[in-house]
């Protein structure tokens, strides 16, 4: 195995994860290899149930592979997952201090970390309301602060936005970027929506369904800010979609 | 609706592209009173009705209940059914508690219960929490006692006091053995049933943010199970209750006056009275404890936002049938169920909800 690069936050190197055993095994994913640079905004893209979770659960470390190294050097990783998967037993605020409190941060200085945090995905004052008092979409940005506060250096983010209508998710979509641009944090980002892809990524990656594989990289030159309805978006979208069809049909028949 | 949202997008995607050479990133062009604007529109507006207004609505029901049970307990009375020397009225029954209420010896009785209740309750929740926390961690323990203490939670704890006097004599010990043993199987079982069903997503979300064994179960486990634990623990106290019962009725310790003692010392002097006015005793104190539990029970429910949205379904499914009732189209369909009478019905989980959430509460 070769060394990481000082600007290699990640390098996935030939993994493979099976669920089961015997006739009833399923493979979620097949030789997946996929070096990510520090700071990089990664967008993981594939048809559902193409193991894009399960490749996000290796990176975080919530699961190990079957065969292959997730290597992350000793960064830390944290994780955003759909629908928000906020404590319901706790307030905004609360849901926010749970990663300090791990990681024993004293009281006074978590205090203005989480009033700093949610000011940052704009909930200043909504610290005190519980989980079931929020919308979706705000929901959704507390467990954006939440994800941050982690102070993780690679961030997995699975689909986070896929439940939200267009205008909240255009919005979150900016705010995102605007963090990122800030913490410079590594990103790597779930989706099955091209456009939310190419919207926000650096770069990418397109896996094949059953068992996943790295179909195709893309690399995404549209200077940044972008807008989800540009033309340029709109033509790297129908690429991309154009191969994603091709992917998904070799399943059809 | 539509309409404005689109005015709202394209005000919004014209601050983008005004400044195409600006390296500023979309977000600090983003006006954050949209934003705002979306979450105003999001939020459940918070509707709470007076103290004593939601404390009448809580009691009525029950005054009303205890007036019927009185009434109907004179009318059996005045019937004729039995000589009140065996089934005496409600009002020399309470006159006679009244009475107790006076002495000495009643409160030395009553302390001597609620003692022996909450010693063995406390420790009933030791015993039953710590086996519970080991069933639901270790499968070995769960294969082999798992469903023993189901089976030990079935059993009537009358039956163990042949044994407890054999093995404690008439003591308080004796008594002890068998309040724990009536409420342990229940708590830990509370607490096995907790663990078992806490949300696997959310021990991944605690596992994510670097929670691992012990502050996994703080952070994540422990709350996640609470609901079921507390379920566990009312359950626990009316079988310690029972059992303490059952126990100052069978164990009698010479000098130590209890409330079953005195049950069972009015039934030898045939004093039906006092019989009377030993079970409203009984009977309060466990209405006391109801009320503790409930109110728990009830503000658990209301922080995870698990109150008004069980009474909002409630009321939808009884909207639901009041229109099914009503014949099809007609103008009392209309008026009864449909369209919706109140807040309550648009919101799935709106602020109407909340709002008529109470109306329905007891
Ligand atoms: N714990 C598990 N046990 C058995 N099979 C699993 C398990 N987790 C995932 N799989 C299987 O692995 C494959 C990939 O699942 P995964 O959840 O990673 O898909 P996905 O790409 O995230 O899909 P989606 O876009 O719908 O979220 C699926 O076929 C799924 O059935
Ligand atoms: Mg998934």
């Amino acid at each position: 195995m070769t060394a990481v690069l000082p600007d290699t936050a990640l390098r996935i190197d030939g993994v493979s994860r099976f669920f089961g055993t015997g006739a009833a095994q399923v493979q979620a994913l097949d030789n997946v290899s996929l070096d990510v640079r520090s700071g990089e905004f990664l967008c993981l893209l594939g048809a559902s149930g193409c193991g894009k979770s399960t490749l996000l659960g290796l990176i975080a470390g919530l699961d190990a592979p079957s065969t292959g190294t997730v290597d992350t050097a000793g960064r830390r990783t944290g994780m955003m997952f759909q629908d928000s998967a906020l404590l319901p037993w706790l307030t905004a605020g609360g849901n926010v201090e749970v990663p300090l409190r791990l990681r024993g941060i004293r009281r006074a200085e978590r205090r203005a970390r989480v009033d700093e945090l949610l000011s940052m995905v704009r909930l200043a004052g909504m610290a005190d309301r519980r989980p079931h008092e929020l919308s979706g979409g705000m929901r959704q940005r507390v467990s954006l602060a939440r994800a941050f506060a982690q102070e993780a250096d690679i961030l997995c983010m699975d689909e986070p936005f896929g439940a939200l209508d267009a205008m909240t998710r255009d919005l979150l979509h900016d705010e995102l970027e605007r963090i990122w641009r800030q913490t410079g944090v590594t990103v790597i980002f779930v989706t099955h929506d091209v456009r939310e892809a190419v919207r926000l990524g650096d770069r990418i990656v397109l896996l094949s369904s059953r068992p996943g594989r790295v179909a195709e990289v893309f690399d995404v030159d549209i200077d940044r800010p972008r807008r989800i309805d540009s033309t340029q978006v709109a033509e790297l979208a129908t690429r991309v979609t154009t191969r994603l069809r091709e992917e998904v049909g070799r399943h059809g028949h | 609706m539509a309409t404005d949202i689109g005015i709202n997008r394209s005000s919004l995607t014209k601050g983008d592209t005004s400044a195409p050479g600006d390296t500023r990133t979309a977000a600090d062009d983003l006006d954050p009173g949209v934003l705002a604007g979306l979450d105003a529109l999001d939020i459940p507006t918070a509707q709470s009705r007076p103290l004593a207004g939601r404390a009448w609505a809580a009691a009525w029901p029950k005054i009303g209940a205890l007036v019927v049970f009185l009434l109907v307990w004179q009318l059996v009375v005045w019937s004729g059914w039995k000589p009140t020397y065996v089934l005496p009225g409600p009002v020399s029954a309470l006159r006679e508690f009244g009475s107790r209420l006076g002495t000495g010896h009643f409160w030395d009785a009553l302390v001597r219960t609620i003692v022996r209740a909450l010693k063995g309750y406390a420790l009933a929740v030791v015993i039953g929490g710590v086996v519970g926390l080991a069933v639901a961690r270790f499968t070995v323990l769960r294969t082999a006692i798992g469903s023993f203490i189901t089976s030990l939670q079935t059993m009537p704890s009358v039956v163990w006091f042949p044994l407890a006097i054999l093995l404690f004599k008439l003591s308080e010990s004796a008594i002890l053995f068998v309040v724990i043993l009536g409420a342990a199987p229940s708590i830990a079982n509370g607490v096995i049933y907790g663990v078992d069903y806490v949300p696997p997503l959310l021990v991944r979300v605690g596992r994510s943010m670097g929670a691992r064994g012990f502050s996994l179960y703080r952070y994540v486990v422990a709350p996640a199970a609470l609901p079921s634990v507390l379920a566990g623990l009312k359950q626990g106290w009316a079988f310690s209750w029972r059992s303490l019962m059952a126990g100052e009725l069978l164990v009698i310790v010479p000098g130590h006056p209890s409330i079953g003692a005195d049950l069972q010392n009015s039934r030898e002097l045939l004093d039906a009275v006092g019989v009377m006015a030993s079970m409203i005793t009984i009977f309060f104190i466990g209405v006391v404890v109801d009320a503790a539990f409930n109110a728990a029970d009830r503000q658990l429910r209301a922080r995870r936002g698990l109150v008004a949205e069980g009474n909002s379904a409630v009321r939808a499914a009884q909207r639901g049938r009041s229109r099914n009732t009503a014949a099809p189209g007609s103008a009392e369909a209309t008026a009864a169920g449909y369209p919706p009478a109140g807040p309550g019905a648009i919101g799935h989980d709106g602020g109407g909800a909340n709002g008529g959430g109470e109306a329905g509460q007891s």
